[in-house]
């Protein structure tokens, strides 16, 4: 049943927003909900199965829903060009550099975990 | 003629035809800097522009798919529990990474405005931009910044990952699928998690919950930063 997957889905978005409205939306209910979820699948509070053709379907087509709000860009023009080569320079620059930083980060540390564990045995 | 355009089923699927044709073009042109966002974004706006159709009309009339990020976030709590394992072998590591992505993240944008000489709406618009739209609309409002610039920053700096993440991945060597899903959820989110997705299932795991840590960790960072550098 796709419905049921649905519902399930739409109640921990619902569950994340009580959650997060009620600790003043520090955090998205969104965010809330996935951890939520994830929690409830690891003490099989739901079935993995229930929800999957619906999850992997919303997981696998992100990048669509992405599009409405990018047409943000006519709107906000404007005030984008009065410092567009700074605007579209900072985020390039800084986005890549998180990018290489936690990449390296994790990259590191898991190796040299690997490195003394390896030590050890 | 109008009386066709302008309404919500149009709308739709002009959102929807033109990101199919960024994909086809995608795919037949085998660029794979071409992002698909490069062809949809412009047809979108020329289309608005020549029929005369107010963004904002547009923009209301796609609400469903704008909807859609919301579950699909929550959805990811699936692909992080298929990865349960690897995510629990490495969480301390997953949260010092996640922890240093946000702080260069917050400092690099706060340096680097200063340094190209954007004002303070600009700063406050942008700090939390590598974090997911929602946390990082809520983190911009609460600083004072322009929520909608906020919103198109985050997805530029989703396009940027998503497009660039792959060579730097490769030319910086980071090779555990861990990481490299890491990488691409702490700087680009969503679009992120969706290149991650293509390159493994691990990566799209890991990339999940650094969407989450990360938005997590920015929403404490930025106010603690900004206690030390006020903008």
């Amino acid at each position: 049943m796709v419905i049921s997957g649905v519902f399930i889905i739409i109640l921990y978005y619902v569950l994340g927003n009580v959650v997060s409205s009620l600790t003043g939306h520090f955090i998205p209910g969104s965010v809330i909900g996935m951890l939520l979820l994830f929690l409830s699948l690891v003490f099989r509070l739901v079935k993995p199965s229930r929800i999957r053709p619906v999850a992997e379907f919303l997981t696998g087509n992100m990048t669509v829903f992405f599009i409405p709000a990018s047409l943000g860009i006519m709107e906000q023009w404007g005030l984008i060009r009065s410092g567009f080569i700074g605007w579209a320079g900072v985020t390039f620059i800084t986005t890549l550099l998180v990018l290489v930083t936690s990449g390296l980060m994790q990259d590191f540390l898991i190796k040299a975990g690997k490195k003394i564990s390896g030590k050890r045995s | 003629m109008e009386g066709f355009i302008y309404n919500v089923p149009f709308m739709l699927a002009l959102t929807l035809g033109s990101y199919l044709l960024g994909v086809w073009v995608k795919k037949k042109s085998g660029l794979s800097l071409l992002h698909p966002f490069l062809i949809c974004i412009p047809v979108i706006a020329a289309v608005l522009k020549f029929t005369g159709v107010p963004v904002g009309f547009y923009m209301e009339s796609n609400r469903m798919l704008d909807f859609l990020l919301g579950p699909s976030v929550v959805s990811l709590g699936l692909l992080m529990y298929d990865h349960l394992e690897t995510i629990r072998k490495h969480l301390l590591s997953i949260l010092v990474s996640v922890f240093t992505g946000s702080l260069v993240g917050v400092g690099s944008v706060y340096f680097l405005c200063r340094f190209f000489g954007l004002d303070e709406l600009f700063i406050k618009s942008m700090e939390a931009k590598s974090v997911t739209t929602p946390i990082a609309m809520d983190i911009t409002a609460s600083l004072g910044g322009n929520v909608s610039l906020a919103a198109v920053t985050v997805i530029l700096c989703g396009f940027i990952g998503t497009v660039f993440g792959p060579m730097i991945i490769r030319m910086f060597h980071i090779d555990t699928p861990v990481a490299k899903g890491l990488a691409l959820g702490c700087c680009s989110h969503g679009l992120g998690t969706s290149k991650a997705i293509e390159m493994g299932a691990v990566e799209g795991a890991v990339s999940g919950l650094a969407i989450a840590l990360m938005g997590i960790m920015t929403a404490i960072v930025v106010p603690l930063f900004n206690m030390i550098f006020p903008i």
